[in-house]
């Protein structure tokens, strides 16, 4: 078990971020990738091979890939402006609205495809910075060692321990909602601290390895050998981040969303359901607005949870499903 | 104790399942045991020795798994039982010791716990009997029996590993299998630790395999020497013939790599090259790519075992002088 | 004993940072929205509570130094000023008083089931591994898991509140009923609860599951668990005694940790079903701008997830000989 100091790291297990979920690190028993000294293009081909045989990867893979289309080119798929309302409401499917149109007159389905973008701006702008920044500051602490070690691990503590979702509604409070941007520069605040542990985990066992010792014999600066040795085999960890916050963000961003403390007037799932719960959907008979835009999430959170799960697989074949040798092996009648 | 042998291991295979296929990690072992006698097993790392022994003792996990062959201890065939049916003859009969204590001992139980977990499940019931036998144990490694109030990682290295033999002679067992038990300690302690194991076989007559790639220093306690190479028995004698004069190439490649203190300073050789993979080994002799003396025959057909003065050796160079054997 | 002084050290430390965060927070927002929100509000407002809210929120004349140790001083004495528009005069303290129960009962208890259903259902996963159901479940447990809080808990609302009526899904009891100790009370109240309860359930279980079913396997691979095989040992103890017993000493800590996330979920659980607990608090305040019980509110649940941590962390020294004594 890798026990740092202060809050003894929540072991490593199955995923998940959202708002009452209790998060987990990523990969079980400390086994976490690949030997030092692989480097990044080869890391790139290990995933793409191993996402191919992995088929949770494969699903996961599939999904986002489907939604990232959908984001890039709405127009195509979906032929009405989300915000407009001017169609007869609270519509059942049809097939002019193909899941019939919300208590304001706006079609339902092009509210879900012209939502996706949002979302996934979202998500990814959440998945990149929070992974840079718990990337910047675990492998500095782990590099630095002392007490700049000390002051860096507590400050990361601090901001793990104290409850995320809580701290982001008290924020967005403050500010009276919340624009994408906002959103994503606050769920990075709360999140990155998450992954900056794991990254100082393992980068501190790194640390001393010999193709490290090479570099500094060698006489290269620090910061050369935190961002040219350290960092590129640290892949597999640093996509994983990824696609953890990425998750984090989808359900958080939502979640706000649906309190209202996102921005209303935007299209996105989150606003979506805040409008239907605000409406009653379910009492006036309009179940869909609430139900597609949650399968929605479901959908995509579903797509980074099983990606990260199939990493977790590949990175320890321990958890992977177990094979026998069916038909050869040694059976005894009882 | 039994008449014959205590141990009879027939045609033993076991083989992995990987992405890459199926490795046979152990292919045909077959050898005898008999009561109170030492069998050290020696090889390269990835010879299949450590597989070896927990295919005996019944303890590999999925994916390993023994495929064929039998392994006959006290008259019964353990090969294809359940951990349920395996269970009363489990430490009575035959214990265990592993490479390292620290691993092997389960750190959120004392000592006495441990010891007390095995009799129980053996039907030792009395906490009298169970209190006196532990520390009887303890005493004949030399430990304090005060330490069986201590958890495994307050005692020093050399501490654990005694206590998890001491843990092995419990039940006074016919068959005690070691798995490189000193490998973790100094040189110092090596020693010291494998004398003691040899009295206490000697004063409780116990039999042993004892695994190791130390060759040296297992061949001044065993009776027999069992030599491995690619899953496969290359070489098994009795100690001193095999290590005096060993007969086949990579034995003597192994020979001559330990350094001896006495005598005549002797350039130090190794053996070039690695072990072959074996998920597609090569189809003659598995030794043929590293042979110093190989010559065609090797290449080709892969050698039976040939008796040659009461040693087995599997190498076409003893082929003619007796007849096969395996 | 002094691991657990170094742990409550840190807490300390995070108490700290979070009532620091609470001071700077307003301030650091464009127009500080708390003085206008007081403003307000004045009028309801009692002597005593306007003056911890000057410290509180950076109305008045007093250097900053000065109000933040105003600040502190006040929340020692659990001075928190009283509510501005949620429930006007009345002292935050009160409110959040009656709040507790209601979110202890139902987060707490639920919580602590599906922590104990879900070990115990991944240390039996992990025992009985191999075959099709170790491959199918884990992907279903992980999609359970990313489903969010709130849209279960309306789903299951359509279910069985709206299409079927079996249950309330509205306030913590019926409120045509006055509460007490009665049998009829206590049976509605717990009706009330098992939908919001079972959302929590359902969402939080597959983290435990998997949870312990990944550190069980990686134990089950250890030395210790084949040495107890090999001693001949029924297999209910290896499961139990050597295998469980090891692998579950990360997850306490773990489980603790995500207790803030539990939280987090909770307060959406409360929104949806109208339960008027904490987490349906802090979102009214949200809605009414009312800072002070936000703030109040806040603080609390942060200290309630450190004191968890915090006995997590001495139940894990408690099974765990290797941390306890020198460290």
């Amino acid at each position: 078990m890798a026990t740092l100091e202060a809050p003894g790291g929540p072991g490593n297990t199955g995923e998940s971020g959202q708002p009452g979920q209790p998060a987990m690190a990523l990969t079980p028993g400390g086994g976490l990738m690949p030997q030092g000294g692989i480097s990044g293009a080869r890391s790139l081909r290990r995933m793409t091979r191993a996402i191919r045989s992995n088929s949770k990867a494969t699903v996961g893979a599939g999904l986002l890939v489907l939604f990232i289309l959908v984001a890039l080119f709405p127009g195509v798929i979906a032929h009405d402006d989300p915000s407009a309302e001017i169609y007869g409401r609270a519509l059942g499917p049809s097939s002019s609205h193909l899941l019939g149109t919300t208590a304001f007159g706006q079609d339902l389905f092009a509210q879900i495809i012209y939502g996706t973008r949002p979302v996934l701006l979202i998500a990814v702008g959440v998945g990149l910075s929070a992974t840079i920044i718990a990337m910047l500051i675990g492998v500095a602490a782990a590099y630095l060692g002392g007490a700049w070690d000390g002051v860096l691990s507590l400050f990361t503590d601090v901001l793990l321990v104290i409850p995320a979702f809580p701290l982001l509604i008290v924020i967005a409070s403050y500010l009276h909602g919340a624009s994408t941007l906002v959103l994503i520069a606050v769920v990075t605040a709360v999140s990155w601290s998450y992954t900056a542990r794991q990254l100082r985990a393992q980068a501190l066992s790194l640390r001393n390895r010999d193709f490290l010792e090479a570099a500094r014999v060698r006489g290269e600066r620090s910061i050369y050998i935190i961002l040219v040795e350290i960092i590129p085999t640290m892949t597999s960890l640093l996509v994983a981040s990824f696609l953890t916050n990425a998750l984090y963000a989808v359900l958080f961003s939502s979640s706000l969303q649906f309190i209202g403390l996102g921005n209303p007037n935007t299209v996105s799932w989150g606003t979506m359901l805040y409008w239907a719960e605000n409406n009653e959907a379910f009492q006036t008979g309009q179940a869909l607005w609430i139900i597609v835009p949650g399968l929605c999430i479901v959908a995509l959170g579903a797509a980074f949870a099983l990606l990260n799960y199939a990493f977790d697989e590949i990175g320890n074949p321990a958890l992977r499903p177990v094979r026998s040798i069916r038909g050869k092996r040694v059976k005894r009648p009882r | 104790m039994t008449t014959g042998p205590v141990l009879e291991v027939r045609d033993l295979a076991v083989e992995y399942a990987t992405e890459r296929g199926t490795v046979r990690a152990v292919d045909g072992v077959s050898f005898d045991l008999d009561a109170g006698e030492f069998i050290g097993v020696v090889g390269e790392s990835g010879c299949g020795k450590s597989t070896l022994l927990f295919a005996i003792a019944q303890l590999l996990v999925p994916p390993a798994a023994v495929t064929g062959g039998s392994v006959v201890f006290r008259g019964q065939n353990m090969v294809g039982l359940t951990d349920r049916q395996l269970a009363s003859v489990r430490w009575r009969d035959l214990s265990v010791v592993m490479q390292s204590a620290m691993n092997a001992l389960n750190p959120v139980k004392t000592i006495a716990a441990q010891y007390k977990d095995a009799m129980r499940a053996h039907g030792v019931a009395s906490k009298e009997q169970i209190e006196a036998r532990s520390a009887e144990v303890l005493r004949m490694v030399g430990i304090d029996p005060v330490h069986l109030k201590s958890y495994p990682h307050q005692l020093s290295g050399g501490m654990r590993q005694r206590s998890m033999i001491a843990m092995a002679l419990l039940l006074t067992p016919e068959l005690v299998i070691m798995d490189e038990p000193t490998s973790a300690l100094d040189v110092v302690a090596q020693r010291s630790l494998m004398v003691q194991i040899k009295e206490l076989q000697e004063q409780l007559g116990f039999a042993v395999i004892f695994v190791t790639h130390d060759m040296s220093l297992v061949s001044h306690f065993s009776d027999h020497l069992m030599v491995m190479y690619a899953g496969r028995v290359d070489e098994f004698g009795p100690t001193r013939q095999v290590f005096d004069s060993p007969l086949h190439p990579y034995t003597i490649g192994l020979t001559e790599a330990f350094p001896s203190i006495r005598g005549p300073r002797v350039p130090l050789t190794g053996i070039p090259g690695s072990p072959p993979n074996l998920a597609s080994p090569p189809p003659g002799c598995r030794f043929a790519p590293r042979c110093p003396k190989v010559f065609d025959r090797c290449r080709q057909e892969s050698p039976e075992l040939y008796h040659v003065n009461g040693t087995l050796v599997r190498c076409f160079l003893h082929a003619e002088e007796g007849g096969g054997d395996d | 004993m002094r691991f657990v002084l170094r742990r409550l050290g840190f807490f300390v430390l995070t108490l700290w940072a979070a009532l620091t965060l609470n001071f700077f927070l307003p301030r650091l927002m464009p127009g500080n929205p708390a003085i206008a929100m007081v403003a307000l509000h004045r009028g309801s407002l009692s002597p005593q509570a306007l003056k911890v809210m000057e410290a509180q929120f950076g109305i008045g004349h007093q250097n900053l130094a000065a109000q933040y140790f105003s600040y502190l001083g006040n929340v020692a004495r659990f001075k928190f000023g009283e509510s501005l528009t949620t429930q006007p005069g009345v002292s935050v303290g009160r409110i959040v008083l009656d709040a507790i129960p209601w979110t202890l009962g139902l987060v707490g208890l639920t919580t602590i089931l599906a922590f104990l259903l879900g070990t115990a259902i991944g240390i039996l996963g992990a025992w009985r591994r191999g075959g099709r159901l170790d491959s199918i479940m884990p992907p279903i447990f992980v999609i359970m898991t990313v489903i969010p809080y709130f849209w279960i808990g309306l789903i299951l609302i359509l279910v069985f509140g709206v299409k079927l009526h079996w249950l309330p899904y509205f306030f913590t009891y019926n409120i045509t009923l006055t509460p007490g100790l009665n049998l009829a009370f206590i049976g509605n109240v717990l009706e009330h609860a098992i939908l919001p309860s079972f959302t929590l359930l359902i969402t939080t279980i597959g983290t435990w599951i998997l949870t312990m079913r990944n550190t069980m396997i990686t134990t089950l691979a250890e030395d210790y668990v084949r040495m107890a095989r090999a001693k001949g040992l029924p297999g209910r103890r290896i499961m139990l005694d050597y295998a469980a017993r090891n692998a579950i000493l990360p997850n306490l800590t773990g489980f603790a940790m995500s207790l803030g996330f539990v939280v987090g979920g909770a307060i959406l659980i409360e929104l949806v079903f109208n339960y008027e607990g904490v987490g349906w608090l802090l979102l009214q305040a949200v809605n009414n701008n009312d800072y002070p019980l936000e703030q109040a509110l806040f603080l609390l649940i942060t200290g309630a997830v450190l004191l968890a941590i915090l006995i997590a962390d001495v139940v894990t020294a408690m099974l765990d000989p290797r941390t306890r004594g020198a460290r």
